[in-house]
């Protein structure tokens, strides 16, 4: 792999190796000792142009857990404010002979001019509104221990979980990148992705991206088996997306009442940070079946293996 | 650059009406060619059509204030390897081209550097702030004589500034030229069109209709101020309906289209590269045709470039933060024939129309757009109309790089041109 820069990147083979792959990364977490050698030697600079806790400190520990050489890179509002460029900035992290960028940025499609640009990899840790596709990959990690703990792992072999599940994503649709890899990732592995939000939060053309969209989440909600809440952020209001966090609350919110009504057996997704009262409830938040902090355990496991999977290699280094 | 005293006897090629004839250019102008002397200069035009001088009311000269983007040289340059020999320049300079002695400055400059006719356009408001009226009637009496006044880049987006700038170009003949963008529809942060596109890629976009609210209202002040409107760059087949509506209601509004919006829809953003941003964004195929058939029946007058140079770190930001803009002045008339002529749309006569004859009457440009005719300024230029290249951007006389043609096998129509009477790009 060159770099990971979308969900749509990947292809069926690829996608289950990552999640196969963080299962073994998971075990060693497990181990009095957490660190493997799997990357002695490379270099792997967290660059990050926008402020983030769990993404940059879940892709430090990865890397450290490996062996890799990381570096954070804290770059909120530098070039802009020197006068330099992006691809300079870039262009002269890369002669330093890095391995690989994890790029935060806010701007959709950083990630992919910035691989455009470097001989280093490039992993897309968040581009704007675009694309997280690490993040979709460990919900979908989450997603898949919850099934099999169901004991609804079939037989006919990994991955296949997902097929006839029914992940209903809620929220801020239109600025969300985690919504955009989830349903590219989804459509890979076979998992049936409904969207729902308030209509001003429905991204345009929405309708092309293969999945059912509703504003009635009650309905999406009563066969949904997995409940995925995106954060909504409180901006929004004053853009004139939707009137008050009350409405909000009472048509997009995962409350108590509609943790009750979730069909048995189904759990609660979370990207994080979560707006506690506003797109969920603490009930749902703290409930037994809510994967939210198994979303972030398992989130260092799968950029572990994301990093093995594009470093690990003798094509791993730098070319 | 001045009139060139040289004679040339131009033979064998045709006019756009598909007559046939020899044009003889002397001190200037053309003169009848059996007067030419035997031992004149001579150029074998033997297959190549003569039409008049290209002329643009829609250029980006960047000087002052942007030299290391384009200057009047360069710019003007590239104009002349388009076969332009007019080009408006757009007042979004550094400092804005608000006031009588910015506006002599440009002038002079046009005069001094210039490879053809810069026309000046003054700015609506001060600083193109939209507030108050730049000093509209001294930059018209002023040595520019501006005509074309515009706050493009920005849009004219108080409804009453609006009225008032209307009202008072109307004395001394003047068009307002309006970049329309409603700025809230529109947000701060749209950078693309409102498509499918936008949404899969996390682009904030903007919808065809941020452009058509905006001429739907100008057009109606227009006709409550009887005065003359230009709506720059028509994008969206809204746009279109509106101003169909409006000159059937003989309201005096002109409109022009870029190549760009012609040629090139917006799935080329799919990639962020952030020569493909432009404002107005490109649009879908739709949009394509609505202003390619308004281009042919007329209801779009004029073809303008919005040749609009950058220099390279301006675009290599992200794609919101990238400038927009992308040049055009070369592959203008290439990407016309390709796209009308080459198709059936339009004939060259109508080609002549608009890209001559009438952007030089909504400028008021006296000596530009005139038929090739003895006694007229000797303002023309050459074209194969069956030569064909892949575009090079690098080999470019503007000093910027963001052509969006580069790559392209487009037509390669200009074999020379010719301004005042000089040659001012010969292939």
């Amino acid at each position: 792999m060159r770099h990971l820069l979308s969900a749509g990147d990947l292809d069926l083979a690829s996608a289950l190796s990552i999640l196969d792959g963080a299962e073994e990364m998971q075990q060693v977490q497990s181990r009095p000792v957490k660190k493997l050698p799997a990357l002695r030697g490379r270099t792997v600079v967290n660059i990050f142009f926008e402020d983030s806790t769990r993404t940059r400190t879940s892709f430090e520990i990865a890397g450290k857990w490996l062996s890799a050489d990381t570096i954070n890179v804290s770059a909120k509002g530098s070039s802009v404010s020197k006068g330099e460029s992006l691809r300079d900035t870039m262009l002269t992290l890369d002669a330093m002979g890095v391995d690989a960028f994890v790029i935060r940025h806010p701007s959709s499609g950083a990630a992919q001019q910035v691989a455009g640009w470097v001989k280093a990899k490039v992993i897309n840790a968040g581009d704007g509104q675009h694309e997280h596709p690490t993040q979709a990959l460990l919900d979908a990690y989450s997603m898949r221990h919850h099934f099999r703990s169901l004991g609804s792992a079939q037989a006919s072999g990994a991955g296949t979980e997902f097929q006839g599940k029914k992940i209903a994503i809620i929220g801020d649709l239109l600025h969300s990148r985690v919504v955009r890899s989830n349903v590219l990732l989804q459509r890979t592995l076979g998992g049936e992705v409904v969207l729902v939000a308030p209509p001003t939060l429905l991204p345009t053309g929405v309708e092309t991206w293969g999945c059912p969209v509703t504003s009635d989440f009650d309905a999406a909600l009563a066969d949904a088996d997995i409940v995925m809440m995106l954060r909504v952020q409180r901006e929004r209001m004053a853009g004139g997306f939707f009137p008050s966090e009350r409405e909000y609350a009472e048509g997009y919110g995962l409350t108590e009442a509609r943790l009750a009504a979730m069909k048995p057996g189904a759990a609660i997704c979370h990207p994080g940070p979560m707006n506690r009262g506003v797109e969920i409830s603490s009930a749902a938040a703290d409930a037994a079946n809510s994967l939210v902090l198994d979303q972030v355990a398992g989130g260092v496991a799968v950029r572990m293996s994301v990093l093995y999977h594009l470093l690990g290699s003798d094509e791993g280094a730098r070319q | 650059m001045t009139t060139s005293n040289a004679s040339l006897l131009i033979s064998g090629a045709s006019l756009a009406d598909g007559t046939r004839g020899a044009l003889y250019v002397h001190d200037g102008v053309l003169a009848d060619p059996a007067s030419a002397p035997s031992g004149v200069e001579r150029l074998d035009a033997d297959g190549l059509l003569a039409l008049p001088g290209l002329v643009d009311l829609h250029t980006h000269l960047r000087q002052p204030g942007r030299e290391d983007a384009e200057t009047v040289a360069s710019g003007t340059a590239a104009a002349a390897r388009g076969g332009y020999t007019c080009v408006h320049a757009m007042a979004n300079t550094d400092p804005v081209t608000d006031t009588a002695e910015a506006a002599a400055y440009v002038q002079a400059l046009g005069e001094r550097d210039g490879h053809c006719e810069v026309r000046v356009v003054g700015a609506v408001t001060k600083g193109l702030d939209g507030a108050e009226l730049a000093e509209l009637g001294l930059m018209a009496t002023s040595r520019a004589g501006v005509r074309v006044f515009s706050d493009d880049g920005r849009c004219v987006d108080d409804s009453l500034i609006m009225r008032r700038a209307l009202t008072y170009v109307k004395s001394f003949d003047g068009v307002v030229a309006q970049h329309s963008q409603d700025p809230r529809l529109a947000g701060p942060g749209a950078c693309c069109h409102e498509s499918e596109y936008s949404g899969r890629l996390g682009l904030p976009g903007w919808p065809s209709q941020a452009e058509s609210v905006v001429v739907a209202r100008d057009v109606q002040l227009a006709e409550l101020t009887g005065s003359r409107l230009h709506v720059c760059h028509v994008s969206t087949a809204e746009s279109v309906d509106v101003v169909r509506w409006a000159k059937a209601r003989g309201i005096q509004v002109t409109a022009e289209v870029t190549p760009h919006h012609l040629l090139l829809d917006t799935a080329l953003v799919c990639d962020y590269d952030t020569t493909f941003k432009v404002n107005p964004p490109l649009r879908t195929s739709e949009h394509l045709e609505a202003v390619r058939d308004a281009l042919a029946d007329g209801t779009i007058d004029s073809v303008g470039t919005d040749h609009a140079p950058h220099a390279r770190q301006d675009k290599d930001h992200p794609f919101d933060v990238a400038l927009p803009g992308m040049i055009g002045l070369e592959q203008a008339l290439a990407v016309v024939v390709d796209v009308m002529v080459n198709t059936g749309r339009m004939d060259w006569s109508t080609l002549v129309e608009r890209m001559s004859t009438a952007p030089a009457r909504i400028g008021r440009v006296a000596g530009q757009g005139r038929p090739l005719l003895v006694g007229e300024p000797a303002n023309l230029v050459l074209v194969d109309p069956s030569s064909r290249a892949i575009v090079d951007g690098a080999a470019s006389a503007s000093r910027a790089r963001n052509n969006p043609y580069h790559g392209r096998d487009l037509p390669d129509p200009v074999v020379a041109t010719i301004w005042n009477g000089a040659v001012t790009y010969r292939r």
